[in-house]
C-alpha cells in the first residue's frame, strides 16, 4: 500500500478503524480510508463485500436502518460526522447521494431540482431558484433535453434521463460530497458514457465516491481505488497502480476475473 | 335412506380418486412423465364425476317420484269425491300426508287413513327407488371414468374445467343476487313513485318528511316525501364523522407508518383495528347514554340547549368507528410509496417530516383520499349508531346541537313500525335504493382514483 502522504489529493474524508454490524452481521471490518477532494474514488469488490455499507456510512444513511451499528471514526472536512452534535440531516446536504435505481419523485422536472434548495432555503427569490434549477440541470447534462418541458413528471423521463435527474437534484443542493452507488447499472453504454463524461466533468468541484462493478468504468474515470473484500479493505491507491501491479493476491485475483 | 345413498355415493367418489390415481400411477410404471396428466387429476376427474352423477341422479329421481306420487293420490281423491272442490281435494292431500307422518290433521275420515296408507307405501318404494338409482348411477360413473384413464387421457384439463364452471357458477349467483336486489330496490321506487304521481322532484327536493300521516288504502300525499330532511341529516353527521375520523385516522397512520418505532407499531397497530372489530351496536349505545348526555350536560354548563339525541353525539361516535378504516387504509398506501422515494429525500438533506409531507404523501395522496370516500360510504350507510343517537323526527337544520334524523334511522323506522308493509315498504325501498345510488357513486370515485395512483407505481 502506498503511503497516504505521498499521494497529490488532499483528503476531504478520513475515515479511521471503521466497524459496521448488522445486527450480529460484521458487515465492514475496521476500514482506514482516505477519499481526496476534487477527485474520483471508485469502491470495487465482489457482491456483498460492503461497498454500499461503507459509502451509506459516509452521508449515515445507515442511521434509517435500525438493526445497522457503525464505530470508529469519519470527519469529512476534519470534523467527525458520527459526533453527537453532528445532525445526519444537516451533513446529508453537504454529502449528496445518487442511488443505483433513479428515484426522481412524483412531482415535475422543476420541483424534482427545486426540492433541496427550497427545504434549505437556497433561494430568495423564484429568479434565483430558477437559476439554481437551470444549473443544476445543465452540469448533469440534461438541460438541453428538458428545458422545454420543466413542469412534465419527472418519471416520464427516460431512465437514463432520470439517473441525470437525480444526480442535478444532488447538484442541485450544493453537496461537496457526492457518493455514487452504482449509479449506471440501470443504464445502457449510452447513458452510461454521458453520466460518466458528467462525473469526470464535476470532479473539479466535488470530491466523489462511486461503487461500481465495471472495473473498465473504474479505470476510465476514478483516479483512485479502493478495494473491498468480505468487509474488509484489501487494497488503495491510485487507480493505475491498483489496475496495473495490485499488491494482494484478492485485488489481483478480483481484476482478472477469478473471484467476484 | 336417501342420506344413506348421498353417503355411499360419496364413499363412491373418494374411491374412484383413490382408485383412479392408483390406475394412472401403475399405468405410467417408472415413467411418470408419460402420463399427460399427474395421477391425482386422474383421481379427481373420476371422483367429481361419480359425485356429480350420483347426486344430481337422487335430486333427479326424488323430485320426479315425489310428483308422481302426488298426482296419483290425486286421481285417487278425485275418484273418490268427484265432487268436492280443488282447496278441499288438497286438503285432503296434506292431511293425509300429515297422518302418515304421524302428525296432526285438520279431519281424520276413510278417505283421509287410506289416501295416507297408500302415500305411506308409496313413499318408501320412492325412496328405495331413488336410492337405487343415484347409487347406480354413480356406480356406472365410477366404471366409465375408470376405464377411460389411460396414458393420454386429458384428466388435468377436464377436470379443471369442471371446477372452473363450479367457479363461474358461484360467481354467477352471487352476481345475480346483487341484481336481483337492484331490480326489485328499482321496481319497489318506480312503485312508490307511481304512488305519488310521478312527482318525483318532490321526493327529490321536498321539505317535509312524513310518509304515514294521515296514509289510507296506500294512497301517498306528495307534499310529505320530501327527503331533504333525511338526506341533510345524513350528510351532517357524516361530515361530523368525518371530521373526526379523517384527522385522527391519517395522523394514527403517518405516525405507525413511519414514524413509530417497529416494537410500537406491532402493538398499536392491531389495537386499532381491534376498533373495527367491535359491533356497532356497542358503538350505539355508547353514543346514546354516555357521549350524548355528557355534550348535553356540557352544552348546558356554558349556557346551550342541546337535544339529548344530537347530531353531534351521534357524528363524533360514528367518526371513532371510522377511524381504524381510514387509518389501516392510508396505511397501507402510505406505505406502498417506495423506500427509495424517502432515501432519495433524506439524502438531499430532507428531515422525516418534510420528507413525510413534501414527498410521501403528496405521492400518497390519491389513496388517502379514497381511503376518505370509503369511510364516507360506510358513514352514509351506518345504522345502529345513529339509530341509537341520533333523533326520529325529521328536522331540517344546520345546527349539530339539534336532533336529526337520517335516511337510515327512517328505513328502520318504516319498517319495523306498526304501518302495514306494503304501504311502508315504498319509501322506505325508495330511500334505500336513494342511498344505495348514493354509496355506490362514492365507492367508483374512489375506485377510480386508487386505480389513476396505481398506475403510477406499477
Ligand atoms: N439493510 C441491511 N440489513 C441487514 N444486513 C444488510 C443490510 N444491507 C446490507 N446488509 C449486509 O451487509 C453486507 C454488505 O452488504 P452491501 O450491500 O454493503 O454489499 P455491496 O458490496 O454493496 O454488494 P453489491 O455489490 O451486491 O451491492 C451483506 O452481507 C449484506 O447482507
Ligand atoms: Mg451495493
Amino acid at each position: 500500500m502506498k503511503d497516504l502522504d505521498a499521494m497529490p489529493v488532499i483528503a476531504k474524508i478520513t475515515a479511521r478503524n471503521v466497524d459496521v454490524f448488522y445486527g450480529d452481521n460484521h458487515a465492514i471490518k475496521d476500514v482506514t480510508v482516505d477519499i481526496g477532494d476534487k477527485a474520483v474514488t471508485a469502491f470495487i469488490g465482489p457482491s456483498g463485500c460492503g461497498k454500499s455499507t461503507f459509502l451509506r456510512c459516509i452521508n449515515r444513511m445507515n442511521d434509517t436502518i435500525d438493526i445497522c451499528k457503525v464505530t470508529g471514526e469519519i470527519k469529512v472536512e476534519g470534523s467527525d460526522i458520527y459526533d453527537p452534535d453532528v445532525d445526519p440531516v444537516q451533513l446529508r446536504a453537504r454529502v449528496g447521494m445518487v442511488f443505483q435505481k433513479p428515484n426522481p419523485f412524483p412531482k415535475s422536472i422543476y420541483d424534482n431540482i427545486a426540492y433541496g434548495p427550497r427545504i434549505h432555503g437556497l433561494a430568495s427569490t423564484k429568479a434565483d431558484l430558477d437559476e439554481i434549477v437551470e444549473y443544476a440541470l445543465t452540469r448533469a447534462a440534461l438541460w438541453d433535453e428538458v428545458k422545454d418541458r420543466l413542469t412534465a413528471p419527472g418519471t416520464g423521463l427516460s431512465g437514463g434521463q432520470q439517473q441525470r435527474l437525480c444526480i442535478a437534484r444532488a447538484i442541485a443542493t450544493a453537496p461537496e460530497v457526492l457518493l455514487m452507488d452504482e449509479p449506471c447499472s440501470a443504464l445502457d453504454p449510452i447513458a452510461t458514457a454521458k453520466v460518466e463524461e458528467l462525473i469526470d466533468e464535476l470532479r473539479e468541484n466535488y470530491a466523489i465516491v462511486i461503487v461500481t462493478h465495471s472495473m473498465q468504468q473504474a479505470a476510465r474515470i476514478s483516479q483512485k481505488t479502493a478495494f473491498f473484500h468480505l468487509g474488509e479493505l484489501v487494497e488503495q491507491g491510485n487507480t493505475d497502480d491498483i489496475f496495473m501491479s495490485p499488491q494482494d493476491e484478492r485485488t489481483q485475483n478480483y481484476i482478472t476475473g477469478r473471484i467476484g | 335412506m336417501i342420506q344413506l345413498a348421498i353417503i355411499i355415493v360419496l364413499l363412491l367418489a373418494a374411491t374412484s380418486f383413490i382408485l383412479g390415481r392408483g390406475k394412472a400411477r401403475s399405468l405410467a410404471g417408472a415413467n411418470q412423465v408419460s402420463l399427460h396428466s399427474r395421477p391425482v387429476y386422474h383421481g379427481a376427474y373420476g371422483a367429481i364425476w361419480v359425485a356429480m352423477a350420483g347426486i344430481a341422479a337422487i335430486s333427479l329421481a326424488a323430485g320426479l317420484g315425489a310428483s308422481i306420487i302426488e298426482s296419483q293420490l290425486m286421481a285417487t281423491i278425485i275418484e273418490a269425491a268427484p265432487t268436492a272442490s280443488n282447496i278441499q281435494r288438497e286438503l285432503v292431500l296434506s292431511d293425509a300426508i300429515a297422518l302418515a307422518s304421524g302428525d296432526i290433521a285438520s279431519q281424520e275420515d276413510k278417505l283421509r287413513l287410506q289416501i295416507a296408507d297408500s302415500y305411506a307405501s308409496l313413499e318408501a318404494t320412492r325412496t328405495w327407488v331413488t336410492a337405487f338409482i343415484g347409487i347406480a348411477a354413480a356406480v356406472a360413473t365410477f366404471m366409465l371414468t375408470l376405464r377411460q384413464i389411460s396414458l393420454s387421457w386429458r384428466a388435468r384439463n377436464r377436470s379443471e374445467r369442471i371446477v372452473s364452471y363450479f367457479l363461474w357458477g358461484a360467481a354467477v349467483i352471487a352476481i345475480l343476487t346483487t341484481v336481483g336486489i337492484i331490480l326489485s330496490l328499482m321496481g319497489e321506487t318506480l312503485n312508490f313513485f307511481g304512488k305519488i304521481d310521478w312527482q318525483v322532484w318532490k321526493y327529490l327536493f321536498g321539505l317535509n318528511w312524513s310518509p304515514l300521516s294521515g296514509v289510507q288504502s296506500g294512497e301517498m300525499d306528495p307534499d310529505k316525501v320530501g327527503a331533504i330532511p333525511l338526506f341533510a341529516g345524513t350528510i351532517m353527521i357524516t361530515i361530523i364523522a368525518m371530521l373526526v375520523a379523517t384527522p385522527i385516522g391519517l395522523l394514527a397512520a403517518i405516525y405507525l407508518s413511519d414514524f413509530a418505532s417497529p416494537r410500537v407499531r406491532s402493538i398499536a397497530k392491531p389495537m386499532l383495528e381491534l376498533l373495527a372489530g367491535i359491533p356497532t351496536v356497542v358503538y350505539g349505545f355508547f353514543a346514546a347514554l354516555t357521549l350524548g348526555p355528557f355534550i348535553r350536560g356540557a352544552g348546558e354548563s356554558i349556557g346551550l340547549t342541546v337535544a339529548s339525541e344530537s347530531a353531534l353525539a351521534a357524528g363524533i361516535v360514528m367518526g371513532i368507528m371510522i377511524i381504524p378504516f381510514v387509518s389501516s387504509l392510508s396505511d397501507d398506501v402510505i406505505n406502498s410509496v417506495p423506500q427509495s422515494l424517502r432515501d432519495g429525500s433524506y439524502c438531499l438533506g430532507a428531515t422525516k417530516a418534510e420528507t413525510m409531507r413534501l414527498v410521501v404523501l403528496p405521492a400518497a395522496l390519491p389513496g388517502v383520499v379514497s381511503a376518505v370516500l370509503l369511510g364516507v360510504s360506510r358513514a352514509i350507510g351506518e345504522t345502529m349508531i345513529v339509530v341509537m343517537a341520533a333523533g326520529q323526527g325529521a328536522n331540517l337544520t344546520a345546527n349539530p346541537l339539534e336532533a336529526v334524523t337520517t335516511v337510515t334511522v327512517q328505513i328502520v323506522m318504516l319498517i319495523t313500525g306498526d304501518t302495514e308493509a306494503s304501504t311502508a315498504a315504498g319509501p322506505a325501498f325508495t330511500l334505500g335504493f336513494t342511498l344505495f345510488c348514493v354509496t355506490l357513486l362514492l365507492n367508483i370515485i374512489a375506485q377510480r382514483i386508487v386505480n389513476r395512483y396505481r398506475e403510477m407505481y406499477d
